[in-house]
């Protein structure tokens, strides 16, 4: 027996209905709503409040990303985003193999001091093999040798004010300083084992793709958080009166501050 | 009244004529209103996933992505020939040609160059920053949801609606048959085949979806290392996801086609109200 007609018409009814649905997603009503600018968004974003305690909560502070066999290394780190700064500070620096890079670490610190990349290296260094995950939704393994982060903090002794470590970036993305890539982290992830000040790729020095001379790296967040061109560290209590005061260049552009998830 | 006996009530007998059916209660208010926050949840899931999938619109196997090795399962992109654009689908290895829909979109003159279409995505342009935030605000919605659910249909005997009996199973042939032929008995428990597919979708499909977002979680990894033992690496976890996606939207589209079928209206008023028309002989 084949369903009668008015099954079949309330089968199409069905059908229209289900796929008009998904297209109510193309509906410019719900884009006004999802603007940067709208109570709504805002009071959504407060989820990702919720995301970093519980994963505080829930994350020993010791814990490591998952770190790799060197077999797992099976192609070159790709490289993201500004590739090759194009900044007459950054390229003068780099025709000279960086021999001339000053790091300043300073802010709320007790001992600020101005690294050059020869004492970074003399520094206690970590090697790790871990895979990078982008917010866009590929990942890639490689290794990176750097200076543990946590040895700069004993070094320079952030005061009790400080509650964030901010990364201010060369890479302007050829529009002027206001533009210029940037990033914060808490302190817990600043004294984290896998935080590295990273130098080395791959057993090779840091290429300019990937952040040449130092790029940080943050392992248990996403790729955008892994400031490359380092330019200088300062330690603050807060970033609100940084770029648009959102923590971070993407952060300003409507990206999560917190990029565990 | 056990809480079981008060939220699954005696059916109302009302005086009506011996052909029409008896009004049961047949949905608790657990289950209605946690329906609809899934309803909700996932309709802005779906649309903002595919905006953060447009990304990067490209599936691998793995722990990473292949860009100096290939281990691609499906990629949805464009190309261009003779000055002319079009869109593709690449499924292990076997192009499809997906213009108009997926790869590009849009008109010829003004080509629309993304995976899934601007109908199809919140926001509608491209936009990944805004599009996590209402993907992982609904995703705690939707976890918090299944949760309560759990809970209170285990309070309320509602998983024991919901799991076939080995009797049931005897009769999927048949129950099967009859949905093929859309031959609907309005009964005031559930039919074999809508345990089975219900059971699936609450116990086995919504878990995965959360498990394998998770797995593409960097701090998520560091707090349950197992994640990505089980889901073969995060590419995969990632795959999956998608993959569960898809057969979340194929249940969506066989769900609404049978409630169109089995009458929406009475479909409707149990899933609002709770209260449910049997067909006659079958109100018990």
């Amino acid at each position: 027996m084949t369903p009668n007609k008015k099954t079949r018409r309330q089968i199409l009814q069905g059908l229209a209905a289900g796929t008009s649905a998904l297209a109510l997603g193309g509906c410019n009503i719900l884009d006004d709503l999802t603007n940067e600018e709208h109570w709504l968004r805002n009071f959504m974003e407060r989820a990702n409040d919720l995301t970093y305690g519980s994963q505080r909560l829930l994350l020993s502070r010791t814990a490591l990303a998952k770190e790799f066999p060197s077999e797992a290394i099976m192609q070159p780190q790709r490289a993201n985003g500004v590739i090759n700064p194009p900044e007459e500070n950054y390229r003068t620096l780099a025709d000279g193999g960086f021999a001339n890079y000053r790091l300043q670490v300073g802010g709320l610190v007790e001992n600020p001091v101005e690294y050059d990349l020869e004492r970074v290296r003399r520094l206690p260094s970590r090697t790790q093999i871990t895979r990078h995950d982008c917010v866009e939704g590929w990942s890639s393994i490689a290794q990176w040798t750097g200076a543990r982060f946590s040895e700069i903090v004993k070094e320079v002794r952030p005061t009790e004010k400080a509650k964030y470590v901010l990364f201010t970036c060369f890479d302007e993305r050829g529009r002027g300083a206001r533009n210029a890539y940037y990033e914060t982290i808490d302190l817990v992830d600043a004294i984290h084992e896998q935080t590295i000040l990273a130098y080395d790729m791959n057993g090779r020095d840091l290429p300019i793709a990937n952040g040449a001379p130092l790029r940080l790296r943050v392992e248990r967040q996403l790729g955008y958080k892994m400031a490359k061109y380092i330019r200088s560290i300062t330690f603050v209590d807060s970033f609100a009166d940084v770029g648009l005061g959102h923590g971070g260049y993407w952060e300003d552009r409507g990206y999560e501050w917190y990029a565990g998830i | 009244m056990t809480l079981r006996e008060s939220t699954r009530s005696a059916p109302t007998i009302e005086a009506r004529p011996a052909s029409k059916g008896q009004l049961v209660y047949r949905q608790s208010v657990w289950t209605r209103v946690t329906h609809w926050l899934w309803a909700i949840s996932l309709f802005f899931l779906m649309t903002t996933g595919l905006q953060i999938f447009n990304a990067h619109p490209t599936l691998y196997v793995g722990s990473q992505s292949g860009f100096g090795f290939d281990n691609t399962v499906l990629e949805i992109g464009e190309v261009r020939q003779d000055g002319k654009v079009s869109g593709y689908t690449e499924i292990f290895g076997n192009r499809f040609d997906t213009t108009g829909v997926l790869g590009v979109s849009g008109t010829e003159t003004r080509p629309v160059l993304k995976a899934f279409p601007e109908w199809a995505t919140i926001p509608s342009s491209r936009d990944l920053g805004t599009g996590r935030v209402i993907h992982l605000f609904f995703a705690w919605i939707f976890f918090f949801t299944l949760v309560t659910w759990l809970a209170a249909s285990l309070v309320n005997g509602h998983l024991r609606d919901l799991i076939p009996s080995i009797r049931d199973l005897r009769h999927l042939p048949r129950d099967l048959l009859n949905h093929l032929r859309f031959r609907i008995h309005h009964t005031a428990g559930y039919n074999v085949l809508q345990k089975l597919t219900y059971a699936i979708v609450l116990f086995v499909l919504f878990p995965l979806m959360i498990a394998t977002g998770l797995t593409m979680s960097p701090a998520a990894n560091a707090i349950f290392p197992f994640l990505t033992e089980i889901f073969g690496g995060r590419q995969t976890a990632r795959s999956l996801h998608f993959l569960f996606m898809v057969l979340l939207m194929g249940f969506f589209i066989v769900h609404i086609i049978m409630i169109f079928a089995a009458g929406p209206i009475n479909e409707l008023r149990s899933i609002i109200t709770g209260w449910y028309k049997t067909s006659p002989g079958e109100g018990e």
